[in-house]
């Protein structure tokens, strides 16, 4: 599945929520899907501090894709976080820094996105994007 | 305490609440379909009508810069902006007006003080005393004036409820000191400080203390010439008034030596190139165009505190922290952070192992807004050692049902956390 194709699900499988209450408790389910960070890459250098919640975020390249495991210590961050990655992971590093992440203002916690918020996955985000520029001039080289 | 309300009807409580909290516009809306609790009053609390029509008139009808205009308008404006300062010096009992210095918030007047203070008394070697308590705006000025003179922090250390070790603050007291400068009221546990004895003891040693009076307001009568303190900071927009304004009390002798804050417009008495000279007090220290219509804003602020009556708000805020404190401590695995004896109108707390952002996003979505984290209070949330607190703070106008719907929320959140 493409970028876009996940991101459209997960659009879609939310719209099937009636209220706030429901759509957290889905998300705070997907927080449990996330492929952990191993312990000992959980280290300063991997940690993005928002001023509420902390997020951890490892990157692998193999194969010419990129795959990330993560942790958060507030749950409905790790949720966005566990979809965040199962967006992006197995993308090619061009594909993921092109891709545009429309699916959380469409689920409607654009809230999160705001740098203003700064909980941790707003930096988490530009993140993923600096680690996806890393690796494709990279693989140019 | 509950049960109180033939006390209370002596003490102003000449309106229903329904009728008190018809004053502001902003408690009759809806968030995410549910009528808005708002439990964040100690961030900034909400501005009545009166308040509102206040600054609206004046820009409207009279707006004009002040104290230099020889026209109708200006002087029409000047005497509203100094009928402002004389009802600040009334409110908390001022002896000169000139005292009274309008800055736009409580952090302006702390950085006023540790810099024009400093400047003037500070020394290499020297110390300020501050406590472990403080938020943010009354560490990082006097760090900073700290690091400029070569002087450094001492701070006074808490006991696990969240008091001041007042032992510790004895045996800190020594000649370095140059200042104390403490909160009055804790903004994120709500503990209120023993100010008095602080002051006294600081007194016997010659040495001035500043109030960081931001949580303390609009909850508590103050009397500056009783309490004796010399500096005093609070900000319009936490006592019912807009933001941008704040004030700064000072005693006079102490402000007249010191050195102007910033240069400008309005507190020169004649400059050339060579040497300018300064204005008196209070204008020494009001450089440029002032918010006249904010100063409006806070007089009738102030106003209308008094027409609901200190004595009452004082009362009633107590009787929503007794029961909302009751109530809470229902909840399985809720535990308060800060258990003061003495508290004002906060109360800081933590569901089990839940994060405080959740637990604060939860009950956003249920039309509850409290403050979730570590309300620029870093330090004292390392020294509990936790990311963060909810903080839910109440105001006069608050509810019992209103506190209802926060309980029922928190539980909702740790149902869904768990």
């Amino acid at each position: 599945m493409t970028i876009n194709e996940k991101q459209d699900e997960i659009v879609e499988d939310f719209g099937l929520f009636e209220d706030w209450m429901e759509k957290y408790e889905y998300i705070i389910q997907l927080g449990k899907n996330l492929p952990l960070i191993e312990e000992q890459y959980k280290t300063p250098e991997n940690l993005i501090k928002g001023c509420q919640s902390k997020v951890w975020l490892h990157a692998e390249y193999n194969d010419g894709k990129l795959t990330f495991t993560a942790d958060s210590d507030a749950l409905i961050t790790k949720g966005l976080v566990s979809m965040v990655v199962q967006v992006l992971s197995g993308h090619t590093p061009k594909e993921i820094s092109e891709a545009e992440l429309y699916f959380i203002d469409q689920i409607g916690l654009r809230s999160h996105l705001s740098s203003t918020r700064s909980n941790g996955l707003f930096s988490m985000l530009k993140q993923i994007k600096m680690y996806a520029i890393a690796f494709s001039s990279k693989a140019l080289q | 305490m509950f049960n109180d309300n033939d006390t209370l009807t002596t003490k102003k409580a000449h309106r229903g609440i329904d009728q008190i909290r018809a004053d502001f516009p902003i408690l009759q809306t809806t968030v995410y379909g549910h009528p808005l609790v708002y439990l964040d009053n100690a961030a900034t609390t909400q501005k009545p009508n009166v308040v509102l029509k206040a600054m609206d008139d004046y820009y409207k009808i009279y707006n004009s810069n002040i104290h230099r205009g020889v026209h109708y308008l200006s002087q029409k404006a000047t005497d509203a902006f100094e009928v402002a300062r004389r009802r600040v010096q009334e409110y908390i009992n001022a002896k000169h007006e000139h005292e009274i210095i309008f800055t736009k918030g409580t952090t302006e007047a702390i950085n006023l003080v540790a810099s024009s203070f400093g400047k003037r008394y500070v020394k290499p070697g020297d110390t300020i005393m501050i406590s472990e308590l403080e938020h943010h705006s009354n560490i990082i000025p006097w760090q900073l004036m700290c690091e400029d003179r070569g002087a450094s922090l001492k701070v006074i250390p808490i006991n696990e409820k969240g008091e001041l070790k007042m032992e510790a603050f004895d045996a800190l007291l020594d000649e370095t000191v140059k200042l104390v400068a403490v909160s009055f009221v804790s903004n994120t546990l709500g503990t209120v400080n023993p100010v008095k004895e602080i002051i006294e003891k600081a007194h016997a040693r010659n040495i001035p203390v500043m109030l960081d009076a931001a949580q303390a307001i609009q909850h508590v009568g103050i009397d500056v010439q009783f309490l004796d303190v010399d500096f005093l900071a609070f900000s319009g927009h936490k006592m019912y008034g807009p933001t941008g304004v704040g004030v700064l009390y000072g005693k006079e002798s102490l402000l007249n030596e010191m050195p102007p804050y910033q240069g400008g417009g309005e507190m020169i008495k004649t400059v050339s190139f060579e040497k300018s000279t300064y204005n008196v007090l209070p204008f020494k220290f009001e450089a440029g165009t002032p918010n006249v219509a904010e100063v409006i804003g806070l007089e009738v602020a102030i106003n209308y505190i008094n027409s609901i009556g200190l004595d009452f708000i004082r009362e009633r805020e107590q009787q929503l922290i007794t029961y909302a404190l009751g109530q809470l401590q229902e909840i399985d695995e809720l535990r308060f952070i800060g258990e003061a004896a003495e508290r004002a109108a906060s109360i800081s707390f933590l569901v089990g192992d839940t994060h405080p952002f959740d637990v604060g996003e939860l009950l956003d979505k249920q039309g509850i807004a409290v403050r979730t984290g570590h309300h620029c209070t870093e330090p004292l949330m390392n020294i509990f050692k936790i990311p963060g607190t909810v903080r839910a703070s109440f105001a006069f106008y608050n509810t019992e049902e209103e506190i209802d719907k926060l309980v029922k929320g928190v539980k909702k959140a740790a149902v869904l956390l768990g």
